[in-house]
């Protein structure tokens, strides 16, 4: 009786600490991320007005506008194309890297780690920008082929400036996943493999990347995440010759006159949903391992 | 008994940096044999069995596995398996699955991948476990796991890293026999690696002991215990009592020596002595004879007076340490032969003796 009394009392105060503990986050939650969400989403069912005012009345449009137009469904397929490929091209350069880097002597692995992240210490625009520098038609890489005598390239402005700023950027947060990963790697199991007749190939195929497969989901969420809805590189290096989602959403919203933000808003659900799907995919494949 | 020869290690030699894991090391493993590397932590035994396995090239010298060079061979083209001292399983993969990988890997057909995977986990008793991940296995069975993944593959030899090392007393006695008994049943050779004399001696038909890299004696494990041929040897297997003197008489195969407090005794040389050599004499705490001071052999050429200072009982022995002179202790135990509750019939401490080593059952030893 008395003890009953004494756990339930240990549990209502544990209760209250936790509720205390959780507080600041949760409203922190609600109004900095869902509150701003709801709004977008209810945004997204609005009528635009003539000067790019809300009208509060319920509408499909900006959804059959997006899957309808071309201009507006490209943008979309293009910005789902160009995470792929940021994506697939960081992994196969960040997993090499961040194994390469796990493999070395303790010492060498701090240095090289903090190379890896050297890149943070200046602003990204700042980056984007030396970028420019080095690609431009009067640039790094062409006076250094003028004065080899060949002829120039084209560079900046370009999709593939575009993808190179993307896995210049995004390489970082695919490396350090994996190297995370790796660090938990025993690689013992390695030698176990070729014990049993794995060749190096089939040892990494059927031992060390499905044990790292937790550092290369979240990699690639980390990766694709940002990508998806940038719109900085595109237009820096990409010279905005093409649009990508993240540049029309920033137009609707900021630049176009009158603005339309409740397409904006529709756009910004729709990538919405791709990142879920994504991330639903992340924790199908890493629950188990993660176990 | 067939005369080849299963692994050969010719002069191997692997240095990391210029420490010398293995220093010149030369050793034949006969087909069939369960073979032990013996030693004390750090003293290339693993290293050793990596070379075997191919994870390590060695510096110099050659490995030969029945009379194929292994310089050129990687580990996965290498007709040995081995079981890892963490025994390495896969963790993503059921034990199943584990089993399975090397037939896999010589693509063998489904049908004949599971059939045999069936066997292999029967004959460790696994057979309900198929389906678990190796973290839902205790120590032992992992272990045993570990086992059925490098024998499905039928090696021609299977290198064994300390694998009964993380396991407690009692299982490892167990899986002593177990192991014994399955490697006489299949028939493979066994290369075994421990720093656990006493399981060195029950499983092994030789024993390589090792020391700072280099092998100092092969023999049976009665040739280890009964016949060290250095002080390290005899230190390192069983307990022994050493006396340290010169040399000072020398005959055909055993030979006297003296100590600085007056000593003389007597014993057998493994290998020759010449006189005026600092040596030791080696003799087993069982092989040598406390008697009583009116005892008829006490009159014997190496008998020396001593008291008795400690007596420990311990069920079937009694472990007695007496006092020679101001310097010298030594030990004695005693096999409980008599069930008696009988006060006398044990030594007690203070009580005078006399001690015999008798030249048959001690060894003098250089080194
Ligand atoms: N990869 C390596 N790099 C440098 N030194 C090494 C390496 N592997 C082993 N050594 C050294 O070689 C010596 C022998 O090591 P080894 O692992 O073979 O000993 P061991 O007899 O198996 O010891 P233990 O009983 O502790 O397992 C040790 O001094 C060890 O520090
Ligand atoms: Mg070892």
């Amino acid at each position: 009786m008395t003890l009953n009394a004494l756990e339930r009392e240990r549990q209502r105060r544990e209760r209250r600490t936790l509720a205390a503990l959780l507080t600041p986050g949760l409203l922190w939650l609600i109004l900095f991320f869902a509150l701003p969400l709801v709004i977008i989403l209810v945004y997204s069912f609005m009528t635009n007005g003539p000067r790019g005012n809300i009208v509060w009345q319920f509408t499909l449009g900006n959804y059959v506008d997006l899957f309808t137009r071309s201009i507006y469904f490209n943008a979309y397929l293009r910005s789902i194309w160009i995470s792929v490929l940021t994506t697939v091209i960081c992994l196969v350069l960040g997993y090499p890297l961040a194994l390469f880097i796990v493999r070395q002597p303790p010492r060498w692995r701090t240095v090289l780690l903090f190379l890896v992240l050297i890149p943070f210490w200046t602003n990204f625009l700042v980056r984007i920008y030396a970028w420019q520098i080095i690609l431009a038609n009067n640039g790094l890489i062409n006076s250094a082929l003028r004065s080899l005598g060949l002829p120039p390239l084209t560079l900046l402005n370009t999709e593939g400036a575009t993808l190179l700023g993307l896995v210049y950027g995004e390489l970082p947060f695919m490396v350090l996943p994996i190297y995370a990963a790796l660090d938990r790697f025993d690689f013992t199991l390695m030698e176990a493999a070729a014990d049993l007749g794995a060749s190096k190939r089939r040892a990494f195929w059927r031992v060390m990347l499905p044990m790292t497969m937790p550092g290369v989901a979240a990699g690639s969420v980390l990766v694709f995440i940002p990508t998806i809805g940038q719109f900085v590189v595109s237009e820096l290096l990409g010279g905005a010759k093409v649009d990508y989602l993240g540049n029309l959403i920033q137009r609707l919203f900021l630049r176009s006159n009158p603005p339309n933000w409740p397409l904006g808003s529709a756009m910004a659900m729709a990538m919405m949903l791709v990142l879920l799907a994504l991330i639903l995919i992340y924790f199908r494949t890493t629950t188990e391992e993660d176990r | 008994m067939s005369t080849t020869n299963a692994v050969e290690l010719r002069n191997v030699v692997k240095r990391f940096g210029d420490i010398a894991a293995v220093d010149h090391v030369s050793l034949e493993i006969r087909d069939g044999e369960f073979f032990s590397l013996l030693g004390p932590s750090g003293c290339g035994k693993t290293t050793t069995l990596r070379m075997i396995a191919g994870f390590e090239y060695p510096s110099s010298g050659s490995i030969v596995i029945h009379g194929r060079e292994m310089a050129t061979i990687p580990p996965h083209r290498r007709p040995v398996n081995t079981v890892f001292q963490s025994y390495a399983l896969f963790p993503h993969l059921t034990v199943a699955q584990n089993v399975a990988f090397g037939l896999e890997m010589q693509r063998r057909p489904k049908d004949e991948i599971a059939a045999r995977v069936r066997e292999a986990l029967e004959q460790v008793r696994l057979s309900g476990f198929a389906d678990r991940r190796p973290r839902q296995l205790s120590g032992g069975q992992q272990q045993r796991v570990a086992l059925a993944r490098a024998l499905i593959n039928q090696p021609e030899v299977l290198l064994l890293d300390e694998p009964l090392g993380a396991l407690d007393q009692k299982l490892r006695k167990e899986l002593q026999i177990e192991l014994k008994s399955l490697q006489r049943r299949v028939g493979i050779t066994f290369v075994f690696v421990t720093h656990d004399q006493e399981e060195a001696l029950t499983m092994s038909d030789r024993i390589a002991v090792m020391s700072q890299g280099k092998v100092l004696q092969i023999g049976s494990p009665t040739e280890i215990y009964e016949r060290p041929t250095c002080r390290f040897v005899a230190d390192f297997i069983g307990e022994t009592n050493f006396i340290a003197g010169k040399v000072i008489e020398n005959g055909a195969n055993a030979a006297t020596i003296e100590t600085p407090d007056g000593l003389r005794l007597r014993g057998l040389t493994p290998r020759p002595v010449r006189v005026g050599e600092p040596a030791v004499l080696s003799i087993r705490p069982e092989k040598a004879l406390l008697l009583a001071p009116g005892d008829a052999r006490a009159g014997h050429a190496f008998a020396i007076p001593a008291r008795v200072e400690l007596v420990s009982y311990i069920g079937s022995d009694t472990r007695i340490t007496v006092r020679l002179n101001d310097q010298r202790t030594f030990d004695v135990w005693e096999q409980n032969t008599l069930s008696t509750l009988d006060r006398d019939a044990y030594w007690q401490p203070g009580e005078p003796a006399v001690l015999v080593c008798p030249p048959d059952n001690a060894l003098v030893l250089t080194e």
